[in-house]
């Protein structure tokens, strides 16, 4: 019984590292209609930029984030001037080869960089645990659990109490008409793919902390963040919390129980039945027809 | 035009099957091979990702599940390396083409946008399953198949040619057929306006679904081949997240929906990622340079070379003779065509 408490509370506290990466993924889908294939690549770079920063210049991992965050945000709106906004047709499928071919192009250049040996970080809040009844956590659970709230938390003031939020969300739910009624959505498209770059840099180096990994990592990483925004349905933020939030407990709850190595199939059978009962997702919405 | 058509595709045909008789060296003709193969693979993917609009990024799924069946069958049966495993091919698309018609449902009850994400996350449950269920597939251990001892080096690739050209000659002339029958129509009616079509008819889970699982079963016999041809079988390797992308990238290059364009995107860059192979041993420079050309065909020739050749042609003509070119447009390009008037609606 202790242990599946342990493997919900440990999954709780990572679910909270996907819902950051996943957040910035969906964030992007809901305003731009593009699918950022590269953001499994970008969660990678951005755990390795905390990395360089710690190794190179011994700045904390947490504070490091205030150089990456704001790095990763300028390197987004670059890379939605240059290549997401050229394509005028076929956006949706485009922009999927698009970020896939930035995601190769961003892996090749880690490897020649940091080679495809795996990397762990080190800090004291990473080598020591917290000791609760019987089980032990390591304090950088903790940490990333407070980190995402707070990244999470401002995410939320952004998008509904600020002018600029108010714009995302009219191009979220109309383009065109948002368009109409004089927001610039070019402009709100660019700063939400620099958000969602720069939550996939925090999500990095949170997620970097509590696990070794390598360039190649990203495809792992991707297709759980894919899995996690289907699920919640498509360009919804709740629905992108909840199913990270689910899908971590339910793959520790399964290793604890079963194995680990069926933990993630268990979840992607989760998935399959979801699309079966409700192809929307748990909380999108259908699909409409576009004119 | 209407003679030079014919002659020049009996023209390539004979230069495609002497090519391995004039050119013996292996290293050539294992970048044939390869271009053949990938050639095949884009043609699948393109009778349904083409033609129906549905962009599928997880057709390594199928190519891994038919390089699996070969590599169980031949084991099972216990049969030698030579000519007999060839005729395995077709029940390993068979298999393939089993896999898709569940795993093509599901992710067909997903609209375009929604699709394209479940067919990527479906082929990485491929890929877990690969590593995952041991006592099929070995695991990470991976698994090997006979290999043809008494076939020499320079003779080797000879009829692993043969095959995929054979394959490829039979997946381009399904999708030929496909084209000009009424069920390609159908298909196409989906790709431009999915609810007019249905209301017009056209039963389209059912046509969706059916060219989903043929271009699975094709893509299944490829991965098959490919199999027989390495020898030797990882999950990492077999469910390759690169091929999902070469292949769409093939397509897209020649042109999405002709009939010609991924054989031409398939001639254009699969001996290129070869050269770049052989030249960059480093993994990081040959994803780098891959990359940045993915990119630069994407942002350049968005609409692929053919539908552009043929408007740059047809503008040419017209500026001669009006009418004339109105005519040879609507028969030479109908898939372009459409296209470029279903996107501007959207706009």
């Amino acid at each position: 019984m202790t242990l599946i408490l342990d493997a919900i509370i440990t999954g709780l506290l990572s679910g909270s590292i996907y819902a950051l990466m996943a957040s910035g993924l969906t964030l992007i889908f809901g305003v731009m209609d593009i699918i950022n294939v590269g953001q499994g690549a970008l969660v990678i770079l951005g755990a390795y930029m905390s990395f360089f920063l710690q190794q190179q210049f011994h700045i904390d991992l947490f504070v490091g984030l205030l150089i990456t965050m704001p790095a990763m945000f300028l390197l987004g709106l670059g890379l939605e001037v240059a290549f997401i906004r050229p394509i005028k047709r076929n956006r949706t499928t485009l922009s999927i080869l698009i970020t896939f071919a930035i995601s190769l192009i961003i892996e090749g250049v880690l490897s020649l960089l940091f080679t495809t040996n795996l990397v762990q970080m080190h800090a004291w809040y990473v080598d020591t645990s917290l000791r609760i009844g019987k089980f032990y956590l390591a304090w950088v659970y903790l940490f990333d659990f407070g980190l995402s709230v707070v990244l999470l938390g401002g995410l939320y003031f952004i998008l509904y109490r600020t002018k600029f939020g108010f714009g995302l969300r009219a191009s979220m739910q109309n383009r065109t008409a948002a368009q109409l009624i004089g927001i610039n959505v070019e402009r709100v498209s660019a700063i939400t793919f620099g958000i969602g770059v720069s939550l996939a840099a925090a999500g990095g180096m949170a997620y970097g902390a509590t696990t070794t990994f390598n360039p190649n990592s990203l495809y792992d990483l991707i297709s759980r963040l894919l899995v996690i925004i289907i699920l919640g349905g498509m360009g919804s933020l709740r629905g992108a919390l909840i199913a990270a939030l689910g899908m971590l407990v339910i793959e520790d709850v399964t290793s604890v129980v079963w194995s680990p190595v069926w933990a993630n199939t268990v979840f992607f059978m989760l998935l399959v039945v979801v699309l079966v009962l409700r192809p929307q997702g748990l909380f999108g919405q259908l699909e409409g027809r576009k004119q | 035009m209407r003679t030079i058509k014919p002659v020049g595709l009996i023209a390539l045909l004979v230069i495609s099957i002497v090519f391995p008789l004039i050119i013996k060296s292996p290293a050539v003709t294992t970048v044939a091979f390869f271009t053949l193969i990938f050639a095949a693979a884009a043609t699948a993917w393109n009778i349904f990702s083409g033609y129906t609009g549905y962009i599928a990024l997880g057709h390594a799924a199928y190519f891994g599940i038919g390089s699996y069946a070969m590599a169980i069958m031949c084991k099972d049966w216990g049969l030698q390396g030579g000519y007999l495993p060839f005729l395995l091919l077709p029940l390993a698309g068979v298999a393939a083409g089993i896999f898709a018609v569940p795993m093509g449902w599901i992710a067909l009850r997903t609209r375009k946008h929604t699709f394209v994400v479940v067919t990527i996350a479906m082929f990485f449950i491929m890929q877990l399953m690969a590593f995952n269920l041991r006592g099929v597939t070995n695991g990470s251990v991976g698994m090997t198949l006979p290999i043809p001892t008494n076939w020499s080096g320079v003779f080797f690739n000879i009829p692993f040619y043969y095959v995929a050209l054979l394959i490829l000659l039979i997946a381009l002339l399904h999708s030929w057929w496909i084209r000009h029958s009424k069920y390609g129509l159908g298909l196409l009616a989906i790709r431009d306006d999915e609810e007019r079509a249905l209301g017009l008819g056209v039963n389209t889970g059912q046509f969706k679904l059916s060219a989903f699982v043929i271009s699975a079963f094709y893509v299944g016999m490829i991965g098959a081949l490919h199999a027989y041809y390495i020898e030797s079988l990882y999950p990492a390797f077999a469910f390759d997240p690169l091929f999902d992308l070469v292949v769409a990238l093939m397509t897209f290059l020649g042109g999405l929906g002709t009939l010609a364009g991924p054989i031409l995107g398939a001639i254009i860059l699969e001996p290129t990622q070869q050269y770049f192979t052989m030249r960059f041993s480093q993994n990081g420079y040959y994803l780098i340079i891959y990359g940045a050309m993915f990119l630069a065909i994407i942002l350049f020739l968005p609409e692929g070379i053919l539908p552009t050749l043929r408007r740059r042609l047809a503008r040419t003509n017209s500026e001669s003779s009006g009418l004339q070119t109105n005519i040879q447009k609507d028969e030479e390009a109908p898939a372009a065509e459409a296209t470029i008037h279903s996107d501007e609606v959207k706009r």
